[in-house]
């Protein structure tokens, strides 16, 4: 099964409620798979600045003194400790410099996600556990995605819980099993990707990253997406501004969203998106097969 | 939302808040009714998308779910009138056997899957695989449906008001479509027939029984089987 929801935010006003709102649609969706959860939140990005977000199955001997490591590389570093995983906060030139200090010198570490504005948490476990564990209740943002996994095609560890982000600022939650992921993965690193797991969910994420790279829109890659990958997908993906949807043409699984003036938003069911303000009024519908939806705050403004 | 309710049964109306109770003593109730009880009008309120909603009535219970509901709502129905003020979740209405189930908004995909009887009146837009496997249940759609609609459809009647999306009848039996928009694609071994006067009058005794008093029978198309499916083809033997 799995469960998605996803959120983006029309009305600034509630941009700091955002944590608590996908958390509350999240922990919803629990029943849909109890495996591994994650959330995915876009906060407002500050100039010149990069986030990096890193797991480490060891955090008490990974994260000592990351502040003091990464320090001679970028003096205006900071890194905030979040349970198993660290924020790490840097000049946006210095970004590649810190990402291969970490690697070379705490190879346990993970990196769960990059870029201007994204934040990536995900653990084994239940969404509400791993909503309290790691505070996203208290987030603020523009937009986010969230994912409780029903495992199928790869083990359950951290780095197999969505989502999975293959590209600054992107990621990807997944309900469904793709049937071509292993021919795709083989075409993929023949351009360059790297993969961290056996998943199908990884393929489709760094597929868009490499569609994106090539110069496309979250759109026209969501569109490629359709003629590409084989198997059953809904996919909700966030990007730096946007916010895209598309199913697989069978459609098999399940998918509402909902707007209003003031947000747009995604669930597995509806359940997900009953205690969303004005939902009573909201025009809610359910996403045609082998369509794409996507929404840009840039784009909008 | 119409939130409106009719309270001249007000002293025998059972009301379950499903904010406040679980879904089973809900469903409970339903099923501890003994025949011949005159103590049958249940208020569903708050269901906010919960699954399974007045599933496995088998008296003639009237039911009215104020708000949308989630999977399976009113699946397995024998003999009850089943009203949802909202819309509803996959499956709903599945495996139908009698009485008569009415969403007031939109359904998601297989709507009345594998019913053997009853009505089913969606008066919003089906998603795809409405009425899918149907065995003996009348389906009146007030919108579009979707996609693989009345798949393998056995016997019963599908009236479309609205479109109807890709490979509709696809390997049907004896089930009858109506549609009165646009058919984007037929499935295998579905054809448009002819629209006989037994036809339009079986079409005007559903419109009737739905409520819809805008539309004539005369407006639609008949599709059904082809039946080139029904046997093995010697001819087909290097496609197995």
């Amino acid at each position: 099964m799995c469960g998605i929801v996803g959120l983006f935010l029309k009305d600034k006003s509630l941009e700091p409620q955002l944590g608590a709102m996908l958390s509350d649609m999240l922990v919803i969706m629990t029943d849909r798979g109890p495996d591994s959860a994650g959330i995915a939140i876009y906060g407002a990005p500050s100039e010149g600045r990069a986030k990096i977000t890193v797991q480490s199955a060891d955090p008490k001997q990974d994260f000592a003194g990351l502040d003091a490591l990464l320090k001679p590389v970028d003096t205006s570093v900071s890194v905030e400790l979040k349970s198993t995983h660290a924020v790490i906060e840097t000049n946006a030139d210095k970004a590649a410099a810190v990402r291969d200090l970490l690697a070379q010198e705490r190879p346990g570490v993970r990196v769960m996600g990059s870029g201007d504005s994204v934040e990536i948490y995900k653990e084994v476990g239940l969404p509400k556990d791993v909503v309290s564990r790691f505070g996203i209740r208290q987030m603020g943002g523009t937009h986010g995605i969230g994912h409780t996994r029903m495992a199928t095609e790869s083990a359950v560890t951290t780095l197999g819980a969505h989502p999975f982000s293959t590209g600054a600022d992107q990621c990807l939650v997944h309900n469904g099993s793709l049937s071509n992921h292993n021919n795709l993965r083989r075409e993929l690193v023949r351009e360059g990707m790297t993969f961290e797991t056996q998943n199908d969910t990884e393929v489709a994420a760094a597929y868009l990253t490499a569609e994106m790279a090539k110069g496309k829109d979250l759109g026209q890659a969501l569109t490629s997406a359709l003629d590409d990958l084989d198997g059953f997908f809904t996919f909700v993906v966030g990007t730096k501004s946007g916010f895209g949807v598309v199913r697989d043409p069978i459609a098999c699984k399940p998918a509402v969203m909902a707007e209003t003036d003031q947000y747009i938003a995604f669930g597995s069911e509806y359940r997900a998106l009953v205690n969303l303000p004005g939902i009573e009024d909201a025009r809610v519908w359910e996403p045609e097969p082998a369509t794409v939806y996507f929404w840009d705050h840039e784009k909008a403004a | 939302m119409d939130l409106s309710v009719k309270r001249e049964s007000l002293d025998t109306m059972r009301v379950f808040d499903l904010a406040k109770m679980p879904l089973r003593d809900l469903n409970s109730a339903l099923h501890a009714i003994a025949p011949g009880t005159n103590d049958t009008n249940f208020e569903v309120v708050n269901p906010r998308g919960s699954h399974a909603v007045a599933v496995g009535i088998d008296q003639p219970v009237t039911v009215e779910v104020r708000g949308s509901v989630g999977y399976y709502c009113a699946g397995m129905n024998d003999g009850g009138s089943v009203t949802v003020h909202g819309s509803a979740g996959p499956g709903v209405a599945e495996n139908m056997m009698s009485g008569t189930v009415v969403i007031e908004g939109d359904a998601s995909q297989y709507a009345g899957a594998t019913g053997r009887g009853g009505l089913l009146v969606i008066k919003g837009n089906a998603a795809s695989r409405c009425g899918i496997s149907m065995k003996g249940i009348d389906i009146v759609v007030q919108g579009n449906i979707g996609h693989m609609s009345a798949f393998m459809g056995q016997s019963g009647h599908l009236v479309v008001l609205g479109n109807a999306g890709d490979a509709l009848g696809d390997s049907l039996y004896e089930a009858k479509l109506f549609v009165r928009g646009e058919v984007k694609s037929l499935g295998a071994d579905c054809i448009q027939k002819e629209l006989r006067p037994e036809h339009i009058e079986k079409l005007a005794e559903l419109l009737d029984k739905a409520g819809i008093t805008d539309v004539k029978p005369q407006e639609f198309k008949r599709y059904g089987s082809a039946r080139t499916l029904y046997n093995f083809n010697i001819d087909n033997a290097d496609a197995y």
